[in-house]
């Protein structure tokens, strides 16, 4: 599908996510194969990302979360399938598609010995930005990035969380309409992680953002989309919450109460209707429901009521990603997680 | 003009490390040894630099595989070359780039051996054409090295398997048109591509060119080289796309 002409009227809007999606201007990475040798690091994946989705490729070492985004940019061929950036081909027509596209490579990649703004300048001819649009977008960049301070300093001097930084900037530069990041906050201090997540966040809604990271809570703080990859194929695909959802912990209620022992407190929930499991912690006692209930908060204030406990603290969980993702990709969720995602393959 | 980005980035690389410096430094030491000590400048009695061109050859064999080396097995290596490769530039402009870059460096190696060139103008009177010509010369030979170092260092992204592969093709190009060479062919190749292989050797081409006979058979010999070496070096990287 080759993109001509203005843009056509949204086709279609998902409600749950405001995401429009306007023919055309969207990733399509139809049957995406990778093999090395006879070992398949990426098998047959088939999805479509539309502007103002920021997609989070969750995945552990080795599930072909690099090798997709290697694809997706035009480094790597396919063995089979295609990647469409806005219509163009990626391996028909590479430049068309590069142009759209903004790269964090894994490791944040740079000439080590430039420096920061000859590294950029560079980045700037190459991505032929001239003028005022070139002063400005340098400008912003530098801003964003906070690089003034470093700008003159040898990329090979500067510290990992700067020169992480100094990948995102040169990724950023052009105001690209597709940002694929490969772990963009592997190595960085919990401060530089929220300021490399608030830049994501704070990207326009007109962009695809594409971040692969083995940090749970980051596709929680970031994304709209989480995509998990295990060997190479897709294993759930959904909002995060909805990833949250499937964790036995969605919905569990944790008590504590010092009036009250923790194994007298497991014994009385574990008799509440629907209880399925309690657990003991240090944090008191977790009630996990056999099936997803929203009268668990208040069927356990009332027995915390009834018994006379006095209640320290009580609370919902939403969930636990780890658990999730281990699930997920050691294989026991899998077969059924699968069938569903299938279902509503978008 | 993708590939000039490219080139002045490379360019910018020599000189912001030691490469450069010491590179030029080693090779204006020994041109002027082999010049004076092995090429016996002052005994032969000769207004001419034939001794000095007669050496580059030999030097290149080593000396270019060190500039070439790193072309793409350090950009493989450190990651960059991902990132270079991810650009909206052309594959073509990027080993061009790279290559014109190497080359523009050579020449500049070359450029600041032009104290002998001044000495021998004291010494004596010798015919300038023919040094210019020789110079000339010396530095399409070195762009010859240089590109079969372009395809080598594609292949890989060690750096010490980049020089070794260079130094060996190399040699075998220069060789080409001696025994060494031309005994392992001579058993089963018909007599017309024997003819072809010994005449694609460096050494025959740059003799006459040392001589200042630097005809247009050679300039385009060596273009040819260059244009194929390069050539093969974007079907080296396209391969290993696909890898």
């Amino acid at each position: 599908m080759v993109y001509h002409g203005p843009a056509k009227l949204v086709v279609e809007t998902d409600i749950g996510t405001g995401i429009r999606e306007v023919d055309g201007f969207m990733i399509e990475v139809s049957h995406l194969t990778k093999y090395y040798g006879d070992f398949a690091a990426v098998k047959n994946l088939t999805f479509k990302l539309v502007p103002g989705e920021i997609l989070g490729f969750l995945g552990p070492n080795g599930a072909g979360k690099s090798t997709t985004m290697k694809m997706v940019t035009g480094f790597l061929r396919p063995s089979s399938g295609e990647v469409r950036i806005w219509g163009s081909d990626v391996w028909q027509d590479g430049l068309t598609a590069q142009r759209h596209i903004g790269y964090l490579p894994e490791g944040a990649p740079a000439y080590e010995e430039m420096t920061p703004l000859g590294f950029l300048e560079f980045i700037a001819d190459a991505r032929g930005l001239t003028g005022v649009e070139r002063a400005n977008r340098m400008e912003e960049t530098i801003d964003v990035m906070s690089l003034q301070d470093v700008l003159g300093q040898r990329i090979e001097t500067l510290s990992k969380g700067f020169k992480r930084r100094v990948g995102l900037a040169q990724a950023i530069l052009h105001d690209p309409d597709v940002l694929i990041l490969d772990e963009p906050t592997d190595g960085l201090d919990p401060n530089q992680k929220h300021q490399v997540r608030e830049m994501i966040k704070g990207l326009s809604r007109d962009k695809i953002v594409i971040v692969s990271t083995h940090i749970l809570e980051e596709v929680t703080a970031v994304c709209n989309r989480a995509m998990v990859l295990a060997k190479g194929q897709i294993v759930s695909d959904g909002t995060p919450r909805s990833l949250m959802e499937m964790s036995p912990y969605h919905g569990a209620v944790t008590l504590k109460s010092s009036s009250a022992s923790l194994t007298e407190i497991a014994e009385a929930a574990g008799s509440i209707m629907g209880v399925e499991e309690t657990v003991i912690t240090e944090g008191g006692v977790t009630i996990v429901p056999g099936e997803f209930d929203t009268t668990l908060f208040t069927k356990v204030l009332d027995l915390a009521r009834s018994k006379g406990w006095t209640v320290d603290s009580l609370y919902v969980e939403s969930g636990r990603l780890d658990d999730v993702f281990r699930s997920l990709t050691e294989g026991e969720l899998q077969g059924e997680v699968q069938g569903e995602v299938q279902g509503e393959v978008r | 003009m993708s590939f000039a980005v490219i080139m002045k980035r490379e360019l910018y690389g020599y000189f912001a490390t030691p490469i450069a410096y010491v590179f030029i430094a080693i090779f204006l030491v020994l041109s002027g040894v082999f010049t004076f000590y092995l090429g016996n400048f002052y005994e032969r009695q000769q207004a001419d630099l034939i001794p000095f061109f007669n050496f580059h050859p030999w030097l290149y064999l080593f000396l270019i595989p060190a500039i070439s080396m790193r072309l793409w097995s350090e950009e493989r290596k450190s990651g960059t070359l991902e990132l270079l490769m991810t650009l909206p530039l052309s594959r073509s402009a990027i080993v061009l780039g790279k290559f014109l870059a190497a080359w523009v460096f050579a020449g500049i190696a070359l450029a600041l051996t032009f104290p002998i060139w001044m000495t021998v103008n004291y010494l004596g009177d010798p015919d300038n054409g023919v040094i210019v010509a020789s110079y000339l010369g010396s530095w399409m030979m070195a762009g010859g090295f240089l590109a079969i170092g372009s395809c080598m260092s594609a292949l890989t992204k060690s750096q010490v398997i980049a020089f070794v592969l260079c130094s060996f093709v190399s040699l075998l190009f220069v060789m080409a048109g001696f025994p060494l060479v031309l005994d392992l062919v001579r058993g089963w190749l018909p007599l017309a591509l024997i003819d072809m292989v010994a005449s694609l050797s460096f050494l025959t081409h740059f003799t006459a060119v040392s001589r200042g006979v630097f005809s247009l058979q050679d300039f385009l010999y060596f273009i040819s080289v260059i244009v194929v070496w390069l050539a093969a070096t974007s079907i080296v990287l396209d391969m290993k796309k696909g890898a």
